[in-house]
């Protein structure tokens, strides 16, 4: 039953990471993602500051703000400081990841947060974290009615916006001809990326969930060029990592989201493998035969 | 603040060698770093950053103890390998290279945290200190550790030193390089072999999670101070110092504090300053430059409409209102205004009740103004055969730029004409 609740957190969150991610490698953005999955670490520590726990929708909302803050800065210092954008990203993303950093060792005592927290995250203790009602009632792990609903509300953002998603990504100068914006899409992107990222930090930290941001749909996209496909394949894969990396830490006795990110990594590989090596084996069987 | 005078006077050896550790490792990563800024690798160096970490664990589960050689040598591996797995999938699969980046350093780092945290629940009792790489801690650059650091550090410095002219050549024009039988791939690989040993040794001070912005944040500070590399780099040394300095101190101050982030908070405080405030480069001088490009051609209209007047009344220094102006030209209200009072400020007008007057400076500059304005366009019309009622706009815009010397140039060139294309008279003062 604990196994089975870890596995479905870790599922939850590694499907809408796969699903955001799509659209990020497909928009050339996936070191973006990984700049904004580190930078909302200070936002969420001073959310956790003043609220007081973790699942407050203003900590989600906050976090929003702080991704798109933070898309917004790479862009300020590409645009007006003509700095090269892999060094606006890397300046943006270390300073702001850097104060969250220190603002959790400073209030290590009034925060239940570690740098452990940060790094791996504690998806561990899901079924030990329940949502117990004021009047008692114990309704279950906390995290797994939060990762389905930032599933949920991710899910709601790319059926309702399946069109403009699509051309923003695909043909941006199409896209504005008709009349969509897409600085106004390429923001709401980045915006549901650090909700998402938010939700994932409790189950995988902030650093490992870039590994469920990319591997899955990086993986998906070796194997396939249709955008529904792909984002089902990396659906599929979520659950596969899941399951793998959980099982992967227990034989070991390992952090789970090392373990999942040690599995997204190995599926990568294998698909890798067999895309590039398969068709040349192919090709020599047939000079063999011919 | 005791504490303050007791670190910073140096008195304490064991001080003096974390300093001295603290700023020579942060400095040489600066220094590596500039080369890989300029190659617009900085991503790169993130990736390696992150990917150290596993061969660290390894090299500690193989040799049973935090040796720091062995843990150099496991983390160079293990950071060439994840430079040499994102170059593969970049070239033979449609996977684009920041895609690639972002994840290798994820599963690297995933690995990395695996086999840390299997080392830490095993209890292998001198693990303690292991973690240290992640966020780093100046602190225990003491002993073996600092002798090791420190010959690395120095190496790379040398190595840069040596190859100065080589990296610039490869960063800024690989065509020219290859052109001069520079072994381009050679020196390419040096400096990628120097970019993994910047990180292996930073991580003692900064850590692997943020020894990225060690590489990059220090150099992209010196870039808006100066176009020259050499002294672009040697800047990137002293931002870098500075900061290895704070952490040493930090570190020293409150033992239980990560130094990395500290280090990066300071290195990019300096560097959004270098972004804000640097002349010539930073955001604000030139927000100041555009704001100063922009009042000068607005005031230079302002005079060309009041010439415009004067000439078809035949009276440049009549009184006129700005209603008068706005017939002429459109303007908003407050430019308008700011730039009447700016002009009368410096002698081109003068005003009484409200009404404004061209002075002979002014009329002078007006004249100046639309004389370029029809040179330009007669140049438009004779010598780009643009049509004459496709000159304007263009012409409209040059006026404020145009140099006295290319003036000069123009009214040579087309042999001092009378009359524009629109048979308007071209004034010479």
């Amino acid at each position: 039953m604990e196994a089975l609740q870890i596995i479905l957190a870790g599922s939850l969150v590694a499907i809408t990471c796969g699903l955001l991610g799509c659209y990020l490698i497909l928009r050339k953005m996936a070191m973006v993602g990984d700049a904004i999955s580190h930078a909302v670490l200070p936002g969420i520590v001073i959310a956790f500051l003043i609220s007081g726990s973790r699942d407050s929708v203003i900590m989600l909302l906050g976090a929003g703000l702080i991704g798109i803050f933070t898309t917004f800065l790479i862009e300020f210092f590409h645009k007006r400081g003509r700095l090269q954008t892999d060094a606006s990203i890397g300046v943006t993303f270390t300073w702001l990841f850097a104060i969250g950093v220190i603002l959790i060792s400073a209030y290590a005592g009034k925060v239940d947060l570690d740098q452990d927290c940060v790094l791996y995250g504690e998806i561990a203790y899901v079924p030990i974290d329940l949502w117990i009602t004021k009047s008692g009632t114990i309704l279950g792990p906390r995290v797994l009615y939060i990762a389905s609903g930032v599933l949920v509300i991710i899910l709601v953002f790319i059926v309702l916006g399946y069109k403009e998603l699509f051309l923003t990504t695909f043909d941006p100068a199409y896209a504005a001809a008709i009349g969509i914006s897409t600085t106004l899409w390429h923001y709401l992107l980045m915006g549901a990326v650090s909700i998402t990222t938010v939700a994932s930090f409790e189950s995988v930290g902030a650093i490992l969930v870039v590994a469920l941001l990319i591997a899955p749909p990086a993986t998906a996209y070796l194997l396939t060029e249709d955008l529904k496909k792909m984002m089902i394949l990396s659906t599929l894969l979520g659950v596969l990592i899941s399951i793998t990396g959980y099982y992967l830490a227990a034989a070991f006795d390992g952090p789970i989201a090392g373990g999942m990110a040690t599995m997204a990594g190995v599926f990568f590989a294998l698909a890798f493998v067999f895309t590039t090596t398969a068709p040349r084996l192919k090709r020599s069987i047939k000079t063999e035969k011919g | 603040m005791n504490s303050f005078f007791e670190f910073f006077s140096f008195a304490d050896p064991n001080i003096r060698y974390v300093v001295l550790g603290s700023i020579l490792l942060t400095a040489s990563s600066a220094i590596v770093g500039s080369f890989t800024f300029l190659q617009k690798k900085a991503l790169v160096g993130d990736a390696v950053a992150h990917a150290v970490l596993p061969g660290v664990c390894l090299s500690f589960i193989l040799s049973g103890e935090k040796n720091p050689l062995i843990l150099v040598v496991g983390a160079f591996v293990t950071g060439w390998l994840s430079l040499v797995l994102i170059d593969v999938i970049a070239a033979r699969s449609k996977i684009k290279e920041d895609t690639a980046i972002g994840l290798v350093l994820s599963v690297f780092f995933g690995i990395g945290i695996f086999i840390l945290t299997m080392i830490q629940k095993s209890g292998a009792a001198s693990q303690t200190g292991l973690d240290q790489y992640l966020f780093g801690k100046a602190a225990s650059l003491v002993g073996q550790d600092l002798v090791v650091f420190g010959i690395v550090a120095t190496l790379l410095v040398l190595a840069v030193y040596f190859l100065f002219k080589e990296f610039t050549l490869i960063a800024f024009d690989k065509e020219f390089a290859i052109s001069l039988g520079i072994p381009v791939r050679r020196v390419e690989l040096v400096l990628t072999t120097l970019t993994v040993l910047a990180v292996v040794i930073g991580i003692q001070a900064v850590g692997v999670v943020l020894m990225a912005a060690m590489l990059i944040t220090p150099a992209a500070a010196a870039r808006f101070w100066t176009e020259k590399v050499i002294t672009m780099t040697w800047l990137a040394a002293v931002f870098g110092a500075i900061s290895g300095l704070t952490g040493a101190y930090i570190s020293y101050v409150a033992p239980s504090m990560p130094t990395g982030p500290w280090i990066v908070v300071v290195v990019s405080t300096i560097a959004f300053f270098s972004f804000f405030m640097a002349p010539k480069k930073g955001i604000f001088y030139k927000m100041y430059h555009q704001s100063r490009i922009k009042a000068n051609i607005n005031d230079e209209n302002i005079l060309k409409a009041l010439y415009h007047l004067g000439e078809e009344e035949r009276n440049f220094y009549q009184q006129r209102s700005t209603e008068d102006i706005l017939t002429k030209r459109s303007f908003e209200r407050t430019p308008l205004f700011k730039g009447l009072r700016r002009l009368k400020r410096q002698g081109y007008l003068d005003e009484k009740d409200g009404l404004w007057t061209l002075s002979l400076e002014g009329k002078e500059k007006g004249q100046r103004v639309v004389k370029l304005h029809r040179l330009w366009e007669l140049y438009l019309t004779e010598y780009l055969r643009i049509a004459p009622d496709h000159v304007h706009d263009d012409a409209d815009t040059i006026e404020h730029i145009l140099t006295p010397e290319l003036e000069q140039r123009l009214e040579k060139l087309l042999d001092y004409p009378t009359v524009d294309p629109h048979e308007s008279e071209i004034p010479y003062g």
